[in-house]
């Protein structure tokens, strides 16, 4: 391969010299070649990535002769609102025509007291869990972790009906007590094991200082809990504006979340298709999350691993 | 002094037993209820009307539910292959020290803030063959370009996998980006230092070293293409005809639209046989491994 001189001739030590040297060059070159490489596939994957939401936003923009005669990527000549301005306000959804903007609050109207909920239960639980054990404490969090993963589809039947005996059916409530209800093994998962870590002597000499179940939890946990309550709330935050299996099957006409009204926006709609008003009402629907995301990433990916992998 | 003893451990228990009620109702009665009512002629409600195990040969004669399975087990195959496959090959690249690497990782992984519907009516929007990629591909001069998945019952099933690979795959990355970096360096150091080229090094070294996250990820993804149904009903609502037809859609429609709820309950029942088949043993084995620890 290389330049390699005998090894009794000393009068070609310049010779290997340069070989080495060439050598050294020739590795630099591929290493850089290598780096090259490596940058242009990133780039192809972001673009990869990208592309939808560029196409989503720029589409948005357009008018629907610009998008008959242009194509996904072609700018907008002369970008212009009335197509959000028809998704918040005008597009027909069903039977009324005033766009996702009630949609959109019924959505705030189930999230907020979910998020407040599951996230307040989740971290008494994973106080309880971690720090007053009991006997069998692995096992019922083991049962509890197993609500994180059921195919909802196998609590749908039952849903329906105890909804409808507890007079909540085709309301917020009952999808917040829904949202709730399959939220607390998340946020029992996550608060448990962020308590684990949590030393058991700050426990001991409270619990000594005469401290007692309350007090430990307010004045030492709390305190500490702030990194994984955003990680809780963005999480139950995310899931649950996202939903839509139970949006769907438990929400009347009117109290449907945004991502029910989206789909009937996109997919029942009757008429000319509208694809300007389809991407600003799907931009209109993605847009609290993408800007929890871009606020907060990093803690949105912490609750994604923490769900994953543990420790 | 004793009761109060007894009180106090008694607070714990007070505190934790409203969610184990709603969890012991809200998952395990109500997963009792629907096997119970996948014993039953049930129709448009809840009835009693006794049938035994009548509904599952039903279910398995049930052709609408074979193809659900079959395109059930083309999709989710390729959607852990792919999202694996792509997740493994950014982590590695993300992980030679990109200086961009911050932008880069927000960037593959912002789909995973969207919902599904959201990412199923994009997608339906890129693959409309009249005006999506095909048509821009075609402007930029390669105009015999056929991109009509979405309206090819034999090809639509794969713009579900395309759709659901976009959306997870930062999470496969993620997953295995931690792996990759809490991997003990001086065995890549060593063997870097013994003139192995880098690929060998991966090859050898690094993927069998990342075992375990390959384990965690394939049951992130099983369990996530089990569940799928919002990115259907938005991408393709089940079609054309029955070709992307999951479990997830069979179930709803049986249940909810045909009325035939002793039926839809046994293929509910039948999607969590599956879920558990993969959960339980990793639950199992994760929290195990983590009682000596505690």
């Amino acid at each position: 391969m290389s330049a390699v001189a005998p090894p009794n001739e000393a009068t070609h030590a310049s010779l290997t010299a340069s070989g080495v040297d060439a050598l050294v060059r020739r590795r630099e070159r591929s290493r850089r070649r290598g780096r090259w490489i490596i940058h242009a596939l990133l780039i192809v994957l972001a673009a990869f990535f990208l592309l939808p939401l560029v196409v989503m936003v720029m589409t948005s923009l357009k008018s629907m002769p610009e998008i008959r005669t242009g194509t996904l990527l072609s700018l907008p000549t002369s970008p212009s609102f009335d197509a959000w301005r028809s998704a918040w306000s005008e597009a027909c959804i069903s039977v009324s025509c005033e766009g996702l903007s009630s949609y959109f609050v019924n959505s705030f109207v189930i999230v907020i007291p979910a998020v407040v909920l599951s996230v307040a239960f989740g971290a008494l639980n994973g106080y309880v869990l971690t720090k007053w054990r009991f006997p069998g404490a692995n096992l019922v969090f083991g049962l509890l972790l197993f609500g994180c993963f059921i195919p909802f589809q196998i609590v749908l039947i039952p849903m329906a009906s105890t909804l409808g005996f507890l007079g909540l059916a085709g309301t917020p409530a009952g999808l917040v007590l829904v949202h709730f209800v399959y939220g607390i093994s998340f946020t029992t998962l996550f608060f448990r094991n962020f308590y684990v870590s949590v030393p058991e002597d700050l426990m001991k000499s409270a619990k000594i200082d005469g401290a007692g179940f309350w007090s430990i939890f307010v004045r030492i946990l709390m305190p500490l809990s702030w990194p994984i309550v955003i990680v809780s709330v963005i999480w139950q935050f995310t899931n649950v504006w996202n939903d839509f299996l139970f949006g769907v099957s438990f929400a009347a006409g009117d109290s449907q979340p945004v991502t029910v009204a989206l789909n009937n926006l996109v997919n029942t709609s009757t008429g000319v298709k509208a694809y300007n008003v389809d991407m600003a009402g799907a931009v209109i629907a993605a847009l609290p999350t993408i800007l929890v995301y871009v606020v907060a990433g990093r803690y949105f990916m912490r609750g994604l691993m923490s769900g994953a992998v543990k420790g | 002094m004793r009761s109060s003893a007894r009180l106090r451990r008694a607070v714990p228990l007070a505190v934790l037993s409203p969610s184990l009620l709603v969890i012991a109702v809200g998952v395990y009665g109500f997963i009792a209820f629907t096997i119970v009512v996948s014993f039953t002629r049930s129709k448009m409600f809840p009835s009693w009307d006794w049938v035994g195990l009548g509904q599952y040969p039903r279910l398995f004669r049930n052709s609408r539910w074979e193809t659900a399975v079959d395109n059930m087990l083309v999709f989710g195959s390729l959607y852990i292959l792919a999202s694996t496959v792509l997740g493994l090959a950014m982590a590695i690249l993300l992980d030679q020290k990109i200086r961009a690497e911050g932008v880069l990782r927000t960037i593959y992984l912002y789909p995973l803030a969207l919902s599904f519907i959201v990412t199923g009516v994009v997608w339906q929007w890129l693959l409309n063959p009249g005006l999506g990629i095909q048509k821009m591909v075609r402007s930029w001069g390669w105009e015999s370009f056929e991109l009509r998945w979405i309206t090819d019952p034999d090809l639509a099933i794969y713009c579900i996998v395309l759709a659901g690979v976009w959306q997870v795959a930062g999470f496969s990355m993620a997953m295995f980006l931690s792996g990759l970096r809490g991997m003990n360096q001086e065995v890549i150091s060593a063997a870097r230092i013994d003139g192995a080229p880098m690929w060998r090094i991966y090859q050898r070294v690094v993927i069998p070293a990342l075992r375990p996250v390959f384990l965690t990820a394939f049951v992130v993804q099983a369990h996530l293409a089990i569940k799928s149904y919002d990115l259907v009903v938005a991408l393709t609502q089940g079609g054309p005809g029955l070709a992307t037809e999951l479990p997830s859609t069979f179930m709803y429609s049986t249940t909810f639209t045909r009325n035939d709820m002793g039926q839809g309950a046994a293929s509910a029942v039948m999607m969590l046989l599956a879920v558990a088949a993969v959960m339980v043993p990793y639950l199992y084995s994760e929290l195990r491994s983590e009682r000596p620890a505690s």
